[in-house]
């Protein structure tokens, strides 16, 4: 079954091979996202933009890929200047926004609004990012970005460090992961610890997991060393939460012990988990895997609206 | 055989073999404040069972179960049979069987789930595991196993 008119709104609703579709896509892209090949791809496609939640990149990277490809975009981003602050439900916002373009995008507040949106159009909707729940354009690129460095994704040892709890990001590429037969090591402060239903996911799977609370150790073993954001709303006190936040910095320290070829890797925006030291290390993969936000959204657009991505 | 001390309903629904204490839930999905004044509904709680050691049993006279209330039966008492009864005699006996997706008998227990919001849509779950049976919900994919505490 090809992409080509299909909703996007879980990691679940992609097979492996319609991700490794995606991530030949992205390579094929990157010229395009570079500015160095001009396309036309798209051209004469409009993609709806609907932002009822603040994004920086995630918005920025899908105008950029579609007027790349040459398409165009229209949005919402300010939810309180427009319908819904009249009361407007999202499924009749979606039902609009489906009849004016050729595929819509979202971001919103509430799990599942990918999904009821998806129901509500009859074109293509891309989730991005669907409150704590899932954003499967991030765990795309984050493979990308993954797959560039080391040219598979299976055998990969993979620490996953920081808020494993909530993290958006972190349960939907644990499962890809895990898809693809790398190998998991979890690292978090224990009250951030990833979900039980979750590990019974990887389990289910037949992932191989294993949870650390020693970090050096845990990044000399690592191929992928995966930092996520520790949300400062999450706790109740600012004391606690400085804690855990200082409990996991990465610096050129804890890196000095690391395999040579180790990326480091980080959704954005950070906040004080790595160190700007570690910028300019060859370990540091974050800027690039933010760039690699671009061709995969272009292999992820062509493919949906033309069934193709060259 | 045992005599039980419930009296023979002419047309109705009997529903035997429910997890032992699990008759209350299954008399709120029925509903059987819907019924009419003149039917009887006899519940027996803790009744000896060479199947399960124990259960409980619901009659219900002049009701037949929907589709719907027949998945939410299965969701809560898996062992369940249900007998429909038409003049004094069982016509059609069923065991209950959980389907793939369960639709409106469960709500979401995650407040911030679009099911929730003032969006006009139904709950509906996945079955993710059936023994014991967890179900994903299919919007926001939050698993429940205490299903029990969000019947709808």
């Amino acid at each position: 079954m090809g992409l080509k008119g299909r909703d996007v709104i879980s990691i679940r609703d992609l097979s492996r091979e319609e991700i490794e579709e995606v991530l030949r896509g992205t390579r094929r892209m990157i010229p395009y996202a570079e500015g160095t090949k001009i396309g036309q791809q798209l051209a004469g496609k409009l993609l709806m933009l609907a932002f009822l939640e603040p994004s920086t990149r995630t918005r920025l990277s899908f105008e950029t890929a579609m007027q790349r490809l040459g398409g165009r975009t229209a949005s919402i981003t300010d939810p309180a200047a427009s319908s819904f602050k009249k009361g407007e439900s999202l499924y009749d916002t979606t039902r609009m926004l489906s009849a004016y373009g050729d595929a819509i995008v979202l971001r919103h507040p509430n799990e599942g609004a990918g999904r009821l949106a998806a129901q509500a159009s009859d074109k293509p909707v891309i989730n991005a990012g669907d409150g704590a729940g899932q954003h499967p354009s991030q765990t795309l690129l984050d493979l990308a970005t993954m797959q560039e460095s080391f040219g598979t994704l299976t055998g990969l040892r993979v620490v996953l460090l920081g808020d494993l709890r909530y993290g958006r990001t972190v349960h939907s590429l644990a499962h890809a992961l895990a898809v693809f037969g790398a190998e998991l090591v979890l690292a978090s402060p224990a009250t951030l610890a990833l979900p039980e239903e979750v590990r019974e996911d990887l389990d289910h799977l037949g992932a191989k997991v294993t949870v650390v609370d020693q970090l050096h150790q845990a990044v000399r073993e690592a191929d992928v060393l995966y930092v996520t954001r520790i949300q400062r709303e999450r706790f109740a006190d600012e004391a606690e939460y400085a804690k855990v936040a200082g409990s996991y910095r990465v610096d050129s320290a804890l890196l000095s012990g690391a395999k040579p070829r180790l990326i480091v890797m980080h959704p954005l925006p950070r906040t004080t988990e790595i160190a700007p030291e570690v910028d300019g290390s060859p370990h540091a993969a974050y800027f690039r895997q933010a760039f690699l936000g671009v061709p995969t959204r272009m292999a992820l657009l062509s493919l949906i609206l033309t069934g193709k991505a060259a | 055989m045992r005599e039980l001390k419930i009296t023979p309903i002419k047309n109705g629904t009997v529903i035997d073999h429910i997890g032992n204490g699990l008759s209350l839930e299954v008399l709120r999905i029925i509903g059987v404040s819907g019924l009419d004044k003149d039917s009887t509904v006899s519940v027996a709680l803790h009744v000896r069972s060479q199947k399960l050691g124990w259960k409980d049993i619901v009659k219900v006279e002049n009701m037949e179960l929907s589709p719907r209330k027949v998945n939410a039966i299965a969701l809560i008492a898996p062992t369940a049979t249900i007998s429909i009864i038409r003049d004094f005699k069982v016509r059609e006996k069923r065991v209950v069987d959980l389907p793939e997706r369960i639709v409106g008998v469960v709500r979401c227990p995650n407040p911030s789930c679009i099911t929730n919001q003032k969006e006009p849509v139904e709950s509906e779950f996945d079955v993710a595991r059936r023994r014991p049976v967890v179900l994903r919900c299919a919007y926001c994919e939050r698993l429940v196993d205490d299903f029990l505490l969000h019947l709808a």
